[in-house]
């Protein structure tokens, strides 16, 4: 039995050894480590984060060690709650990230970041937007624009159809389309877990554009009923776009539901053409890179706003982007948040396209791959109120309420009050919570 | 819808996989057999120690205890503290004893909840030991018989993840006016000119088409079992019976189902737990949308959408209190087997 001892002392002291050996590391002058960084990313969109964080890793020998998945809020809640937090979270929204600031677990930036630099190259609504109660949490490194409808300039040349200006000229352009015996609209909602977000984008780009930026405000945060005038007109409203009986929109009801969001614009390139206009955020032409015959950018497609419902709020966006956080506080994250606020950075995801809009203003709109990347860029500059996308910022639970209600909206829009009754229940349940 | 596969070059960062992995992996590796020997080596020289007469009584107790305490760990605490949680609020510092089930079961959403639950209790077992039966029957008659069974075995193989995202191209609906892509759709408007039909989101056939897929991954381990039991009935038996006059259905049915009952009673209550279980098609084809929702996706929003444990722990309860008859049948089931040996 000795013997056998002997044998298990040595072994636990090589294992020893071994750990000892694996957690010792060359710095050389550098930062060194690594970042723990837990994201949504993957095919092109990882390229690019990994294209963007090249120079940073050569810079300071930080090494960032990614892990994706598309179920954030379970994976960042578990991980929390086990005490095993990610150093950073890329989320993109930050419903859930509210949830764990308010219960202490992600580091306030308000000491970490550069703020007199910051204040300069980032607008202050960019800035505003990762504050909450007051503090600062949330790095946003790039944007992506909403409320954009795609169209093909072909088939409105054809037709001689001008891309509307107002709201009104809008609602004209459609009354036309339809006395042609087309369909103005093709709409997309389906997205497994997340079905109904395309419609959710709808109608808060109307509710900013109509309502403005403080009932906007309120609503996200749980202020403004849903059964408010100023919500319920929200739906109304895209409930003329869809028209009655789904009148306006290509397939109808059965068509929205079941096709999913990206596919959603290949109805503009057939011919005779499905649809005459899609309405979806910048990203979306990585996915009519897809389609094929691939379309080509400026003259299969091109974009205009979704115009302004009321004059009062001109040049209102609904913007999103990836927010990042520290969810635990070490030198190599802050590094890299510092490192993701530069231009520098953000110039690289922006030159590689898939619809990214640069935050900082040291990025130069030449740097644009297009000419359509470059017109969002434009529109992101003119905007006057710029405003996060409302889905991203409510409470996970009232989020996906929201999706859902969506969806029963598109089957039966006679349901509105009923709909909209039990929004309002889940968010009494849904603001409760830490 | 074009599929294009990009294949990155392999690029094998070598020094993290080593650096990270390696000590953990010797740990795991060497360490923790070496840490059970230790266990069963030192306890045994205790045990040895012990007078003679009282050690065959406690030698099982030291195989056994590491088992006792890592079920205790792993199944018994967390399923306790879920018990007592679900008695919480929310935040789990005020005693609502019952408030909790009560507020869901009031719910109107739960009624169609537990409306598909049952529906996936009664049709997924029953359609599983249906298409189970038929097909270890009828293979074991023709020559062919193993590569039919590997075919309708092979979906075991495919999580149910997968399974989800394959039967999304059998159910994909296009509009009328196109070609039909979906393989379902285009059967249904080529061959009986109907219209195309949103198989995952018309509340009619949702559900059905939902459950069916867990039937088409499910069929295979069914049939490879009651197959088995099937060949383990003596062929004098049935050659007797044969000689006897009796047909092949009275055979079937006087001879080979009852012989075959305990095995079919054992599939059965496995799947009817599966039933119960039954999440990953629902949260990735429907999002529990479209009145598809069902008992345990349900949970998993309260969790992880809502942050609500208090009513994340009353759904895990529900679940626990239907399965624990099943379980009991199946142990009685399997004990009265056993004493038939």
């Amino acid at each position: 039995m000795t013997r056998l001892t002997r044998v298990f002392a040595l072994m636990t002291i090589a294992i020893l050894a071994l750990v000892a050996c694996g957690t010792t590391q060359g710095t050389g002058g550098k930062l060194g480590g690594t970042v723990h960084v837990l994201g949504t990313w993957s095919g092109a969109e990882k390229d690019s984060f990994d294209a963007v964080m090249k120079p940073f890793t050569d810079q300071t020998g930080v090494k960032i060690s990614f892990e994706a998945t598309r179920d954030i809020d379970a994976i960042l809640q578990t991980k929390v709650a086990a005490g095993n937090p990610p150093d950073v979270t890329a989320a993109p929204g930050i419903g859930t990230l509210i949830k764990l600031v308010r219960a202490g677990k992600v580091v306030s930036l308000d000491d970490k970041l550069d703020i007199t630099q910051l204040n300069a190259n980032y607008g202050a609504d960019w800035i505003n937007l990762g504050k909450v109660d007051n503090k600062l949490v949330t790095l946003y490194a790039w944007a992506s624009l909403k409320g954009l409808v795609w169209y093909d300039p072909k088939a409105f040349t054809a037709k001689g159809y001008q891309v509307p200006k107002t709201w009104d000229e809008l609602m004209t352009l459609q009354n036309r389309i339809k006395s042609d015996g087309g369909k103005p609209w093709c709409v997309a909602l389906e997205s497994q877990a997340a079905s109904g977000w395309p419609g959710s984008d709808w109608i808060k780009e109307i509710v900013l554009s109509q309502s403005g930026a403080t009932v906007y405000d309120n609503w996200w945060q749980g202020k403004q009923k849903w059964t408010s005038t100023e919500i319920k007109q929200a739906w109304t409203t895209w409930g003329q776009i869809l028209g009655s009986g789904d009148s306006n929109v290509y397939g109808g009801k059965q068509y929205m539901i079941a096709t999913t969001f990206g596919d959603g614009g290949q109805g503009l390139f057939s011919s005779p053409p499905k649809c005459y206009m899609f309405n979806q955020g910048s990203f979306i032409t990585s996915f009519f890179d897809g389609y094929t015959p691939k379309p080509t950018a400026g003259t299969d497609y091109a974009v205009f706003p979704l115009p302004d419902v009321s004059t009062a709020n001109a040049g209102a966006h609904v913007v999103a982007g990836d927010a990042f956080v520290m969810t635990k506080d070490t030198p190599q994250g802050r590094a890299m948040l510092k490192y993701l606020a530069t231009a520098q950075a953000q110039d690289i995801w922006v030159k590689r396209g898939g619809g990214k809009i640069a935050i900082n203003k040291q990025v130069s709109l030449s740097d644009y791959p297009d000419a359509i990347s470059k017109s969002l860029a434009q529109v992101v500059v003119d905007t006057k109120i710029a405003r996060y996308d409302a889905g991203d910022l409510m409470p996970s639970d009232m989020r996906n309420a929201y999706w859902s209600a969506v969806l029963k909206f598109v089957q039966d829009q006679t349901k509105l009050n009923t709909i909209l009754t039990d929004l309002d229940k889940t968010q009494t349940t849904a603001y409760a919570s830490p | 819808m074009p599929l294009t596969v990009h294949l990155p070059a392999l690029q094998v960062d070598w020094e993290t996989l080593l650096t990270v992995n390696l000590p953990t992996l010797l740990f795991v590796v060497i360490g923790v057999p070496l840490v059970l020997v230790g266990y069963i080596v030192g306890f045994d020289i205790l045990v040895r120690r012990l007078p003679k007469r009282s050690q065959p009584s406690v030698r099982p107790w030291v195989w056994v205890a590491p088992a006792i305490f890592f079920v205790g760990l792993i199944l018994v605490y967390p399923m306790i503290g879920t018990i007592v949680r679900s008695l919480f609020d929310r935040h789990g510092d005020g005693f609502v004893g019952l408030g909790n089930f009560v507020r869901l079961l009031t719910d109107q959403g739960i009624l169609i909840v537990l409306r598909n639950n049952l529906l996936w209790l009664l049709l997924y077992p029953g359609l599983v030991l249906l298409f189970g039966l038929l097909l270890a029957v009828l293979s074991d008659r023709v020559k062919y018989e193993k590569p039919v069974k590997s075919l309708i075995f092979m979906p075991m193989a495919i999580s149910f993840v997968a399974m989800a995202i394959i039967w999304q191209f059998m159910y994909y609906y296009r509009p009328p006016d196109v070609p039909q892509t979906g393989t379902l759709n285009a059967i249904l408007v080529n061959l009986f000119h109907g219209q195309p039909i949103t198989w995952i989101q018309d509340s009619r056939f949702n559900n059905f088409a939902l459950i069916f897929i867990g039937v088409w991954g499910a069929t295979g381990f069914a049939m490879v079992i009651l197959s088995a039991a099937l060949k383990g009935i003596p062929a004098e038996l049935l050659e007797a019976a044969r000689v006897d006059g009796a047909n092949e259905r009275t055979i079937f049915r006087r001879i080979i189902l009852p012989l075959m009952m305990p095995t079919i009673v054992v599939v059965g209550t496995t799947m009817v737990i599966f039933a119960l279980k039954a999440f990953d098609v629902v949260y990735v084809m429907t999002a529990g949308n479209y009145n598809t929702d069902i008992l345990a996706r349900r949970m998993y929003s309260e969790l992880y959408n809502a942050g609500n444990y208090a009513n994340a722990s009353a759904l895990a309860v529900v679940l626990l209190l239907a399965v624990v008859p099943v379980l009991i049948f199946n142990l009685r089931q399997f004990r009265a087997v056993e004493a038939r040996r």
